[in-house]
């Protein structure tokens, strides 16, 4: 289930209730409920589903797991080279 | 068409009432019939075989091969970014006949139009075809109009049929398809989808996605003058390239196999289709081909594609295999294999 | 697309298959929960990179799967009704129900209409107060509280003309019936990322103690898969029974508060019949009596909703990961995607749907 998708904040409204504002994905852009997420700054990442963003994405997270991926290639490749 | 007697002048003395929408009495046959056809269509193309008004264009044929085909367009919203339903019945017409690397010569064109439908709307949509016969290259040479009762009809239906003629030595056919072939794209996928989808109610956002709706003959011409040797063309439409993939391998019997990583797509596309969990290779495209052309002329069809305006950005998506006969498999981005199939009924948008 | 395209590349997934391959020993079967991380699976071909010894088995975390047939029918009969707009998402659409699905009665002549949040809904009864627009509310925690949001935003409108037909399921219940049951070979699980992202994953605590099994929450991005799954299988291979996060990148321990509050506010718990599964003891969302205006099953009378499931239909025991889709007996035969007999075969995350798409041609 669960279908969502990360996306950049391009407009926040605080003067509507709920909160809505524009998350553009790959360029385009959608309406999307942003009310669950305190403090969001235009230029964050959020997860969104069904119009709604459920989360907001964290980047340091993000990268911290690519870094770990990066990681483990160093891992194996010396592996590989120590056979 | 209608037989308009000589004796009757089509400049009437008597002012006309400017009507706004069509009633049923403009597929009647009478004053009002002839009027709308005389304001729509002879006024405004160039064509003496239409203007002739007879019940039939009548010419001769070229002593080659021809190529004939027909097909309705019923597309909601009849205007989309970037076109309009006059565009697609034009431009895929033409393109059906440059899928059998035919040079289009004539078309014809039946209107079904619902009562009440805007007049203004209708001269947008025939001025658009206008434009388009003229960028392709065929004329317009016969037609008919139809009005159904308000409720019957979904605005305006629009049938075009197109006559075109076959170089010597071209033959293509969905069943020449052999191992070994490369299968060559012009480019960017499912933009013509995702154009109509971002209007729909319920589902709108805000890209400058347009539809890629094109005349291909032009593209095909060139390609045919790098190599007669093209197995078989085929423009991705209804069911995108995933369905075209499907027919071809059937057709042939033979196994396609394709890249993930190869096929072009645009960033907003993509976008689109991430949200609403659309497959990108299942959406309809309007001014795309596929052209599965022998190995050792792959490269020079390629390059023709890529010195025309409307294959800059092709590339080969994949190959005829000897695996699979009758299905396609494509090597997905983490470069495991996975079985395209073939699409079942309408793909909807979802939030799972 | 950012934070998309990384978690797809291919260097990095064959890296984590041979990391996987590296520290694996003995067989291990393990549940993907989440209908979603089923669809990435199969459309990736995971399975294919991963060594022998790991059995996937695909969860019921499919709320299209799982809406009981009443409540399928009980829509179907909504959106006949001349005055009613039936919204829904598109997955339910061609969902069976006792004899039609909402694609037919759509043809039939009534108004049903696909929308991509349930806000649209409400946007709908606002543009056409002479008609009564339903929405069909589905789906797990991560939908729940966008369900309850429309709710909640019609009610300060003061609309009168809008309704949910809610279906909504939990995950833990669900877990904790298949690991109860006498039958479970399940030994680890993949923790549905979204749904943790609105809920957070202090329920699981309870579960890896009481049952001693690993509980990873995962994303769905392949690369998010491979790591969800090396950790499952290192958990096991060590002998440990956590929970461990690895979609950090959207989930916290604690989750959502502000959505969970709206929940709160909107739904209660309540026993929830699964389709396939049957009854599972609170673990469905219903709506308080306070929103008894906006609940499709208390303002319509529908009379007496006969269901009859196709007695072919296998879809119980895929659900519950005891027999693969292949294994049924209608499979490809009178049960395809054209012509489904049960929900897991329509929905794009079903299992049954899964496999005919993508690996029907393998496995042949």
């Amino acid at each position: 289930m669960c279908l969502a998708v990360p996306g950049i904040v391009v407009e926040i409204d605080k003067s509507l209730f709920p909160v809505m504002g524009k998350v553009s994905f790959g360029g385009v852009q959608k309406s999307v409920c942003l009310d669950w997420i305190p403090e969001l700054a235009i230029g964050d990442y959020v997860i969104v589903h069904a119009g709604f963003a459920i989360s907001r994405l964290d980047e340091n997270e993000a990268l911290e797991s690519l870094k770990l991926f990066k990681e483990l290639e160093e891992k194996l490749f010396g592996q590989d080279e120590a056979q | 068409m209608q037989n308009i007697s000589t004796g009757i002048s089509l400049q009437p003395s008597i002012p006309k009432k400017k009507h706004k929408k069509i009633l049923l009495a403009h597929g009647g046959g009478g004053r009002l019939s002839n009027d709308l056809i005389q304001q729509l269509f002879f006024d405004r193309f160039q064509s003496t075989l239409l203007s002739t008004a007879h019940d039939g264009a009548m010419f001769s044929v070229p002593k080659s091969r021809l190529a004939f085909t027909t097909d309705s367009y019923v597309v909601h919203p009849i205007f989309f970014p970037g076109g309009n339903i006059g565009d697609l019945a034009v431009n895929g017409t033409v393109n059906d006949l440059a899928m059998c690397g035919a040079e289009p010569l004539y078309l014809s064109a039946g209107f079904i139009l619902e009562e009440g439908f805007p007049i203004d709307d209708l001269e947008r949509i025939v001025e658009t075809m206008k434009r388009a016969t003229e960028t392709a290259g065929i004329e317009l040479v016969t037609g008919d109009t139809k009005v159904v009762e308000r409720g019957k009809g979904d605005g305006i239906f629009i049938n075009t049929s197109g006559i075109g003629q076959i170089p010597d030595q071209v033959d293509i056919s969905p069943q020449h398809a052999s191992e070994g072939d490369c299968i060559l794209l012009n480019g960017n996928i499912a933009d013509h989808g995702i154009a109509i989808m971002s209007e729909r109610e319920g589902l709108e956002f805000e890209t400058s996605i347009q539809t890629d709706s094109a005349a291909l003959n032009g593209l095909v011409g060139t390609m045919l003058q790098a190599s007669k040797n093209i197995h078989v063309l085929r423009d991705p439409t209804r069911g995108g390239l995933a369905s075209s993939l499907n027919e071809i391998a059937m057709a042939s019997k033979i196994g396609i196999r394709i890249e993930e990583d190869k096929i072009p797509l645009a960033e907003e596309v993509k976008g689109a289709c991430e949200i609403l969990g659309l497959d990108p290779l299942y959406i309809a495209n309007e001014g795309k081909l596929l052209a599965f052309v022998p190995e050792k002329d792959a490269k020079a069809v390629l390059q023709a594609m890529q010195n025309h305006p409307l294959g800059k950005n092709a590339v080969i998506i994949g190959r005829v295999v000897k695996e699979h006969p009758g299905h396609v498999s494509m090597k997905t981005f983490i470069g495991s294999m996975r079985i395209i199939d073939m699409l079942t009924g309408e793909q909807l948008p979802r939030i799972c | 697309m950012k934070y998309v395209d990384e978690f797809r590349d291919q260097a990095v997934a064959k890296n984590l298959a041979d990391e996987i391959a590296g520290i694996i020993t003995r067989p291990w079967r393990i549940m993907e929960i989440c209908g979603g991380q089923t669809n990435s699976i199969v459309k990736y071909g995971i399975e294919e990179l991963l060594p022998q010894e790991i059995t996937l088995i695909h969860g019921p975390g499919c709320p299209v799967c799982v809406t009981p047939l009443e409540i399928i029918d009980k829509a179907i009969a909504l959106a006949g009704r001349r005055e009613v707009i039936l919204a829904s998402f598109g997955d339910m659409l061609r969902v069976p129900g006792s004899e039609k699905d909402l694609l037919s009665i759509r043809a039939e002549g009534g108004d049903v209409r696909i929308v991509y949040s349930p806000l649209d809904a409400v946007t709908i009864a606002r543009e056409n107060p002479d008609r009564k627009v339903v929405f069909f509310a589905v789906g797990f925690e991560t939908t729940a509280p966008t369900n309850a949001m429309a709710v909640s935003q019609a009610k300060k409108l003061g609309l009168n003309n809008f309704s949910i037909l809610c279906s909504h399921v939990l995950v833990p219940p669900a877990i904790e019936v298949l690991l109860s049951s006498p039958n479970n070979r399940i030994q680890g699980f993949l923790a549905a990322g979204h749904v943790c992202s609105i809920m957070g994953y202090e329920e699981y605590f309870p579960l890896t103690k009481k049952y001693q099994v690993p509980i990873v929450v995962t994303g769905f991005e392949p690369l998010d898969i491979l790591e969800g799954l090396r950790l499952t299988i290192l958990q096991l291979e060590q002998g440990r029974s956590e929970v461990e996060n690895a979609y950090k990148r959207s989930v916290t321990r604690a989750g959502n508060k502000a959505a969970q509050k709206l929940m709160q506010q909107v739904f209660f718990v309540g026993d929830r019949k699964w389709r396939g599964l049957g009854e599972i003891p609170q673990s469905g969302l219903f709506l308080h009596p306070e929103f008894d205006t906006f609940n499709a099953e208390k303002i319509f009378d529908l009379g007496e909703i006969r269901t009859e499931e196709s007695p072919l239909c296998e879809s119980g025991l895929v659900l519950q990961g005891r027999i693969k889709p292949m294994e049924c007996g209608a499979f490809g035969h009178e049960c395809t995607p054209e012509n489904p007999l049960g929900a897991p075969m329509v929905s794009s995350e079903g299992a049954c749907s899964a496999y005919y798409r993508f690996q029907r041609h393998t496995k042949a």
